[in-house]
This record gives C-alpha cells, sequence and structure tokens, in this order.
C-alpha cells in the first residue's frame, strides 16, 4: 500500500478485527433488517415516512421489499382485518428463517379503536410477533426506536444454533 | 331502601337510556308544493302503483310495489331524466315490519332533482335487480346481499362483495352483534389453524380498558423497559432511552445522546 500511502499502522489500525462467529452473523443480521412492504392502514404511512429521506431507514440498512422470501422483518403497520388474516399468515410463512415480526401501532397490538366483527384482536392471534410498538400511530421515531430494539434483541440472540420455527402454536 | 343493580357489567351496557325519547321526524310536505316533483309523480301514477308520495328536505320520496322496482327506474330514467343511481341499499325493519326497506336513490342532473324509491320486502323475499339500468347497481346490489343477505334476482355475480366468501351471517342486520357472534369471534382461528386451535389461542381480549400493568412481556412503556418475565416493580426507575447495549456494538459507531446535534426548528 505503499504507492496510495496509507499507513495502517497509523491511519486507523490494521484492517483485522478479531471477535466471535456469534458478533459477527448478528452484526449482519442486525444491520441488514428488510422489511416487508406492508402496509395495512395509517400506519403504513408512518412506515413509508419512515422509508423516506427525512428519517432514513437505510442508514440502518432496513430496505423495504415487496416479496415476502426476501425480507427478515414484517411490520404489520395496521388494522388486521379478519378476511386478511389468512394472507398475513401465509405471507409469514414465506417468509425465510431467522424472521421477526414488529406488530406497529395499536390496531395489531390489539385491534385498537376497531372493537368490532371484522377485525382481528391482535395480530399475534395469527403470527408471534417479537416487538409491540404502542402509539395511534406511531411517529416515525417510534419506529426507528423499535427497530433498535429489534436490532437489540436480534444481537442477544445467538447466531449459531438450529432456528427453531417460531410458533404461535 | 334504593333496588340492587347489579354493577360488575356497567361498562358493557349503555350508560344512559331515555325512556321518553322519540325519534324526531323529519318534517314532510306534499308532493303539490314542487312543481317539478308534481309533474314526476303525475307521470308516474299514470303508469305505477304509488303506495305513498311526499317531499322531504327537497327530495320527492316514492313508496312503489317491489315487483314494479325496474320498471319504475327504467320509467325515471328514460322519461323523466333521473339518469343517475347514486346509491342503493335497505333498511332492516325486521324487528318492527319484518322485512326490509330498499331504498334507490335517483339524481336528474337537467333538472337538478333528486327522487328516493323505496319499497318494502319481506324477510326472506327477494328482489329484481336493476343492474341491467345502471351498472352502479352492480356493486351496489352486491353489498346490499353481503350486509343484508337481501336476495337479487337476475344479478350477473351475486356474491360477497366486502366480507369473505365463507362468511356466516348479514352484519348489517340489527341482530347481528356488533363485536360478532361465534362464527366471527372465531374465524380467522378456525380458518387458518383449524378448530382444534381455539383452546390454544384463546378467545379474544375484547375489553378495551383492559390493562394489564403486570404483564411485563407486552406493553412496556417507553423507559421502562424490562426483559421478560420480570416482576411488576411500582418504583421502578426510568431509564434513558438505550438504543445499544452498554459498552458499545461490535463494528457500530455507539449512539452517544451528548455528541449528537438535536435540531430545534423541525422545519428546517
Amino acid at each position: 500500500m505503499a504507492q496510495h500511502q496509507v499507513n495502517y499502522l497509523k491511519d486507523g489500525g490494521l484492517p483485522v478485527a478479531l471477535t466471535s462467529i456469534d458478533k459477527v452473523v448478528n452484526w449482519g443480521r442486525s444491520n441488514s433488517l428488510w422489511a416487508l412492504t406492508y402496509g395495512l392502514a395509517c400506519c403504513g404511512i408512518e412506515m413509508m415516512a419512515s422509508g423516506a429521506s427525512r428519517y432514513d431507514f437505510d442508514r440502518f440498512g432496513t430496505i423495504f421489499r415487496a416479496s415476502p422470501r426476501q425480507a427478515d422483518v414484517m411490520i404489520v403497520a395496521g388494522t388486521l382485518t379478519k378476511k386478511h388474516a389468512e394472507f398475513i399468515r401465509r405471507l409469514y410463512d414465506q417468509m425465510t428463517e431467522p424472521k421477526w415480526v414488529i406488530s406497529m401501532g395499536s390496531c395489531a397490538n390489539t385491534g385498537g379503536m376497531f372493537n368490532t366483527y371484522a377485525t382481528v384482536q391482535g395480530v399475534d392471534r395469527v403470527i408471534p410477533v417479537d416487538l409491540y410498538l404502542p402509539g395511534c400511530a406511531p411517529r416515525p421515531e417510534s419506529l426507528q426506536y423499535a427497530v433498535m430494539m429489534l436490532q437489540k434483541k436480534i444481537r442477544s440472540e445467538k447466531a449459531i444454533k438450529a432456528q427453531k420455527p417460531k410458533r404461535l402454536m | 331502601m334504593r333496588s340492587y343493580t347489579p354493577k360488575d357489567d356497567v361498562q358493557k351496557k349503555s350508560y344512559y337510556t331515555d325512556r321518553y325519547w322519540v325519534a324526531p321526524q323529519v318534517p314532510k310536505s306534499d308532493v303539490s308544493e314542487d312543481a317539478v316533483f308534481a309533474a314526476d309523480h303525475a307521470e308516474l301514477r299514470a303508469h305505477f302503483e304509488i303506495l305513498e308520495a311526499y317531499i322531504q328536505r327537497d327530495q320527492m320520496v316514492v313508496y312503489i310495489h317491489p315487483k314494479d322496482n325496474y320498471a319504475v327506474l327504467e320509467f325515471l330514467r328514460d322519461h323523466c331524466g333521473y339518469t343517475q343511481l347514486s346509491e342503493l341499499s335497505a333498511i332492516d325493519w325486521i324487528a318492527q315490519r319484518g322485512g326490509f326497506e330498499v331504498f334507490y336513490q335517483m339524481l336528474s342532473m337537467t333538472k337538478r332533482k333528486r327522487i328516493r324509491v323505496k319499497c318494502f320486502i319481506g324477510e326472506n323475499e327477494a328482489i329484481n335487480s336493476v343492474e341491467k339500468l345502471f351498472r352502479s347497481a352492480d356493486w351496489s346490489e352486491r353489498e346490499m346481499y353481503d350486509m343484508f343477505g337481501i336476495k337479487v334476482n337476475n344479478h350477473p355475480f351475486l356474491k360477497r362483495i366486502l366480507m369473505p366468501d365463507d362468511w356466516e351471517g348479514f352484519p348489517l342486520r340489527k341482530t347481528y352483534p356488533l363485536q360478532g357472534d361465534e362464527f366471527a369471534a372465531w374465524y380467522e382461528v378456525d380458518r387458518i389453524f383449524g378448530k382444534e386451535a381455539r383452546d390454544i389461542i384463546g378467545p379474544e381480549i375484547r375489553d378495551a380498558a383492559r390493562v394489564d400493568r403486570y404483564d411485563t412481556e407486552r406493553f412496556a412503556r417507553l423507559g421502562y423497559e424490562v426483559p421478560k418475565g420480570t416482576p411488576f416493580d411500582p418504583n421502578q426507575p426510568k431509564t434513558s432511552l438505550a438504543y445499544q447495549e452498554e459498552g458499545g456494538v461490535f463494528l457500530i459507531e455507539g449512539f452517544d445522546e451528548e455528541k449528537s446535534t438535536i435540531i430545534s426548528d423541525r422545519k428546517r
């Protein structure tokens, strides 16, 4: 590297880091959380705002994907109707392990204000949820915080072990 | 001594009912008061049997026999200038009168008038489709079937439009409970996991006021996060928002609140 005038011993040290496999794998997983585009109601607008330039999800490595096969995290943003419940389950099943679910907003958490015959009273009746984000609707800052909490959770998990599929039942 | 009334289900009931409340009636006036409506009414009466007609809120309401509905709407469209069917639905009168009132809201752009055509059908009677006259009736009649269970004869594609195809019950009937019957309560569980999963997943929690502050797995407050299963502590101190673990994260620059700039001008 003499021709480029780079002295690794001086400028920031050698390009070597010693760590454990767990940390490397979890670093990769937690910093490339690709989210499934799944706006169901008004929370979806906040989710879109989080992805846009002002709040900028990309700096967390969170990129929205339109296919469940490319997604790691499902952000359930909005009211889940009973008609739609089987499709959220199907999309969840199509995501590859490891996968996580953020339940965003009151409607996804508990059914919220829609205490009616047509609304699922909390998505955790259908799919296992890792993180409940309260709010109606949560602001983009809250969603960022939720993603950072999820990153924290991922970092605390064992990376190298048989990924037991999460089961609701 | 005052008589005892149970208070345990007080949230489920309406907290105030006025026994002497009478629904206010919108004043009706005679058809002859409006020249345009009077002419339309005379034309209609020459061809069909009109049960009742009056003007309410500047709109003429016409009651007809349900068997005439197609012919009346066709007549109104072709001869009276009411070229638009802006709305179509039904009203549940099963408890009071044993049937439904089907209404068709018509609009004439040339006359700038609206006519409401109404007819009464029994609970199990069908009504003729007007989809051949107005394309807008297609989905409206499907919705009427979906919500009230009114069969529509000669409809090209009569199936549910909002609720799932395998839904049981008609949600807009007065007898349908707002929070759903048993079928509705278990619909998603039955559909996805099967009936045997009911015991595992459990019934829906419908009480919106139910907050379990001892449930630390779920709705921990921001700044009071605890690991799963931590016993409840009323004097738990507030922690600052911890974005990262203490001691830093591998390969990630730590977030330092002191070093960060807080933008005061939100419109910047």
